[in-house]
């Protein structure tokens, strides 16, 4: 991070931060995304990665809520539940 | 697997953490009651992110966030937070206004959006906010991949 800091000051640039690299983290976002309706992956807008950023992780925040409600009723139900657990631990 | 990569690392406190919720387990009931689930699924889901956010430290700002809102859990830190983030509100709408610095600030409304979404988000600039995101997102679904495979598990059982 204190690299950062002293290239920016070496530029003396006004802006801290360049356009290449907010251009380059925003195209690395966009391929963590997935593809479902993007045809034309690489002429997205970085306002349109962004909103659909949001998008995904407000579904990755509710896959975890459901699962974790789904696992509870399982936990609670199952008479072996401990050996559940210790075999998803073994199938690492 | 790497004994030592993150998703390791996650799985074995995750599932530690499971035990331990998994042994609250009322021995006289025969059948639990909503309430009961509620608890359950607060705790696994509480014990998921806790998880991940300490497999990962505090080498990312997502991170420490997390552990420090999950340490801070009481009413008094809540009305701190909500302080905390109208303060950074009112900041970033100043900035915003002065057309210059908002390129700076990273202030645009998606990014705002964004800010929201990732822990410790609203402290960050945007250089800084895209790459924990991309980071946070990785932990979210691995996260998630673990979880699948807990669910798929009891199910088989």
């Amino acid at each position: 991070m204190s690299s950062r800091r002293s290239r920016s000051r070496q530029t003396g640039s006004t802006s801290r931060i360049s356009d290449d690299q907010i251009t380059d983290l925003v195209s690395k976002l966009h391929q963590l995304l997935p593809e479902i309706r993007n045809a034309h992956s690489d002429k997205v807008s970085s306002a349109k990665v962004l909103q659909e950023t949001c998008n995904y992780i407000r579904s990755l925040h509710r896959e975890v809520d459901d699962l974790s409600e789904r696992l509870s009723e399982l936990l609670a139900t199952t008479d072996n539940a401990q050996a559940a657990i210790i075999r998803t631990l073994l199938m690492q | 697997m790497n004994p030592s990569s993150l998703k390791s690392r996650f799985t074995t406190r995750f599932l530690r953490a499971l035990t331990k919720i998994n042994a609250h387990k009322p021995i006289s009931s025969s059948s639990p009651g909503p309430g009961e689930i509620f608890q359950r699924y607060r705790r696994i889901k509480v014990a998921a992110d806790k998880s991940m956010a300490y497999s990962v430290r505090s080498r990312r700002t997502w991170s420490r966030a997390t552990l420090w809102r999950l340490r801070t859990r009481s009413p008094r830190s809540r009305l701190a937070t909500h302080a905390r983030r109208s303060w950074v509100k009112t900041r970033s709408t100043r900035a915003a206004s002065h057309g210059k610095e908002k390129k700076e600030d990273g202030g645009t409304v998606e990014a705002e959006e964004l800010r929201e979404l990732v822990p410790g988000g609203e402290a960050m600039d945007l250089c800084n906010l895209l790459d924990e995101t991309a980071h946070y997102i990785k932990c979210l679904t691995t996260q998630l991949d673990i979880l699948d495979r807990q669910e798929c598990t009891s199910r088989e059982l």
